[in-house]
């Protein structure tokens, strides 16, 4: 069958079940838009390339399935470079297809020709220059296949004009020839023998569970082992969810705004068992006096994460599905209680000090709004939100028990990511309740989306937590740099009368009482809506470790008086 | 310290560039780094030394991030292993025929070969390790070097063990192994 590269493009995403994709057209990729009539696939079209990235991006964490985006050449492709970094820091399976000018114009700075894959090079597990039509059904399919094994992440494929208007013979690839690339997903006996011996000898093991286990779907594995071993389960920001909130098991976030009793714990462990984590920085505090008294076993994926950070004693590369499952047989039972109740101990101080037992003072603490929804939407939300100190109290406060359905930017910390990512994950699921959080800073980066919203008809809840500062700097400013409040204070909009301009309900929330009528007033209303939450403006994330310091060094919200 | 990496990679556009690219993002100085093809069309061949300010930490992270690489087919390093490890040197010496032959003489010594003569100048073609090299250059270099080209280390692991996929990350566990071992799980 001969098509054209415009046609065979849309061949093969069929073929590899892509049903929408987020995107932008323009001259260098008005073929492929040109075959897309016939094929389908749902096209979102989206306000700005980076939105169409976040949204590829957002679809991809609440599907577990691929996400596409596409862009046309030099600028169009360019906008995407936000999105494709956050999509790489975070592991998340994208395909991005982009527009090229000519092959024979390469090289010779024609109109809108920017090097794509240069460009994109470091921040992609891999990408594509197609100059001709007899390359794409290949590289598509592989393409496909190297986002979403191994450790999953961003491919790009940068395709020419002249290949996506030439004709040739199409056939769609059986499989894929990729010589170097075989992704471990077992560990050797010997090294799983290696961490039985250290798991019998623990008296105070603890799990560290990361992305990687919602990635590689061993919810259910890390489920049966935890509760076998009786080890209690501490979480990465991107790990939320993998875990049930609500098991007596877990003891929620690490880290640097992690409970202080679950910093406390790791640095009291004497057996660490990392599943799908990478030990970054913001989840250690500093490395000399990380959990000193651990020894350390890392179940990852990537072979270049093992001992990148930190070393450990016993590295088991694979697919934390697999070989979770290929230990849970060699372990044996525990109960671990003493340890447990040494955690509990903790836990309870924290308790004592938790803004949630602060008395109402009439304020709007993000914190207390996080449970407020939490509590009306029964724990079942997707939770998308933009980075700041709103994601922080979401991670403490919105307590998921199920994985893929908590969707923040982790590893590259992106603003203006809450919007865009929640209507992908609409797209992925819109059955469910989607909810974003976001910050007036981060959400003044990506509000145009608000149209593609109301276009697609995507329900989704955004909740702006605004405190007219860049709230996180402003925090580091007042604790780090003696209040010097350096470019924080924020103006702006009427953001009940943009998300009105752009044709979304809004309301605005001042006062304690109007809060849960605000919310289920939004949740009453089919598509798009917009609630602004005016909140107390200098309020401070806790626990916070320095950076620079241990994770058990951490300021603790001061007891209220 | 220097560490010596043998890379066999897919010969395709752009590769070359991710390697570079690889050392570049995780802030490695590469030393030397030289590139051909192989017995296989399909691959070429890369011998890499870095500097690896902290030994052995810094080449197991060099050797897993070249594994990430789609288009790396194998990694290895060879710093500690039995190698043959060559550089070749063109260098130019100025020289009229009174000294030529003084030049000979020390090519004849170091068995380089003049692959040039011209009125003023010759050119002497130098294989052999890099110590080797460095001594030669030492002593022409009085006699004045005009121009010099190397072409940077290429090295080949001793016996016929060459080209074993290791396992990165697990010191000398190799891929086969896991791989039998994987399908001798309960
Ligand atoms: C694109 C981008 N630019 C800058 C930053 C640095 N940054 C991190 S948090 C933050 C403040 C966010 O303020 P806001 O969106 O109002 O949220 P808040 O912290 O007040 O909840 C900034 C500027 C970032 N993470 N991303």
């Amino acid at each position: 069958m001969k098509l054209k590269g415009a046609e065979i493009v849309w061949e093969c995403l069929v073929r590899e079940g892509v049903e929408v994709v987020f995107g932008y057209p323009g001259g260098a990729n008005m073929p492929i838009y040109d075959a897309m009539l016939n094929y389908p696939v749902h096209h979102v079209l989206v306000r700005h390339e980076q939105g169409g990235a976040h949204m590829a991006d957002g679809y991809a964490r609440a599907s577990g399935k691929v996400g596409v985006a596409m862009a046309t050449s030099g600028p169009g492709a360019t906008n995407l470079v936000t999105g494709i970094a956050t999509a790489m820091m975070d592991s998340v399976p994208v395909v991005f297809i982009t527009g090229q000018v000519a092959a024979h114009l390469i090289g010779g700075d024609a109109f809108q020709e920017t090097d794509v894959t240069g460009i994109t090079l470091p921040i992609t597990k891999h990408n594509y220059l197609v100059t001709r039509a007899e390359e794409i059904a290949e590289t598509i399919r592989e393409a496909f296949y190297i986002a979403k094994s191994g450790r999953p992440g961003p491919v790009l494929i940068d395709i020419c004009k002249n290949a996506q208007v030439e004709s040739c013979e199409f056939a769609y690839p059986e499989e894929v020839k990729l010589p170097g690339y075989q992704p471990v997903t077992r560990s050797p006996r010997n090294l799983l023998d290696d961490a039985v011996a250290l798991i019998e000898k623990a008296k105070k093991p603890i799990i560290l569970c990361g992305h990687g286990v919602i990635m590689s779907n061993a919810e259910e594995e890390l489920m049966q082992f935890a509760v076998k071993t009786q080890t209690p389960v501490a979480s990465t920001l991107l790990g939320l969810g993998a875990f049930p909130a609500s098991h007596e098991l877990s003891l929620g976030m690490m880290g640097m705004h992690g409970e202080a009793y679950t910093n406390l714990a790791i640095q009291n462990s004497d057996l660490i068992l990392a599943f799908g984590m990478r030990f970054d920085d913001r989840v250690t505090g500093t490395l000399k006096t990380y959990a000193p008294k651990a020894k350390k076993i890392h179940i990852e994926i990537d072979p270049s994460e093992v001992h990148k950070n930190v070393f450990v004693d016993v590295p088991l590369v694979g697919d934390v599905k697999t070989v979770v499952a290929d230990l849970i047989p060699l372990v044996d039972e525990y109960d671990h209680d003493e340890w447990k109740q040494e955690i509990n101990g903790w836990k309870n101080e924290a308790d004592t000090r938790s803004i949630m037992n602060w008395e109402e003072d009439g304020r709007l603490y993000v914190a207390h709004l996080i449970a407020d929804i939490w509590k009306a939407t029964g724990g079942g939300a997707i939770v998308t939100t933009d980075v700041g100190q709103h994601q922080m109290w979401t991670a403490q406060y919105y307590q998921l028990e199920k994985p893929n359905r908590w969707i923040t930017s982790g590893g590259a910390g992106t603003m203006g990511f809450g919007l865009p990512s929640a209507i992908g994950a609409w797209f992925a699921a819109k059955d469910q309740e989607i909810w974003a959080v976001a910050g007036d800073g981060g959400f003044q980066m990506t509000a145009a989306e608000l149209t593609t919203a109301v276009q697609e008809g995507a329900n989704v809840k955004v909740a702006i937590m605004n405190n007219s500062f860049l709230g996180m700097v402003r925090q580091w400013q007042e604790f780090f740099f003696e209040k010097r409040y350096s470019a924080v204070n924020m103006l702006a909009p009427d953001f009940v009368k943009l998300a009105e301009a752009h044709g979304v309900p809004a309301k605005r929330v001042t006062k304690r009482e109007e809060v849960n009528e605000a919310i289920e007033w939004a949740r009453s209303i089919k598509g798009p809506t917009v609630l602004e939450f005016r909140v107390e403006m200098e309020d401070a994330v806790y626990p916070m470790v320095p950076a620079g310091a241990a994770l058990h060094e951490m300021i603790r919200r001061p007891v209220k008086a | 310290m220097n560490y010596t990496f043998i890379a066999l990679v897919e010969n395709k556009p752009g590769v070359l560039n991710r390697v570079a690219s690889l050392f570049r993002r995780r802030n490695f100085n590469i030393e030397s780094l030289a590139v051909g093809r192989t017995e296989n069309p399909e691959v070429s061949r890369m011998t890499v030394v870095v500097d690896c300010p902290n030994g052995d930490v810094d080449a197991h992270r060099i050797e897993a991030n070249l594994y990430k690489l789609v288009n790396v087919i194998d990694v290895q390093d060879v710093t500690h292993q039995p190698v043959v490890a060559r550089d070749l040197a063109l260098i130019k010496v100025r020289v009229g025929p009174e000294r030529r032959a003084e030049v000979n003489g020390l090519a004849e010594i170091f068995r380089a070969r003049i692959v040039d003569v011209a009125p003023d100048s010759v050119v002497v073609e130098i294989t052999g390790t890099e110590d080797k090299i460095e001594g030669m250059i030492e002593l022409l270099r009085p006699i004045g070097i005009v121009e010099m080209v190397r072409t940077g280390q290429i090295s080949m692991t001793r016996g016929v063990h060459d080209g074993v996929r290791r396992m990165p990350g697990m010191e000398s566990r190799r891929y086969e192994d896991v791989m039998d071992m994987a399908e001798m799980m309960p």
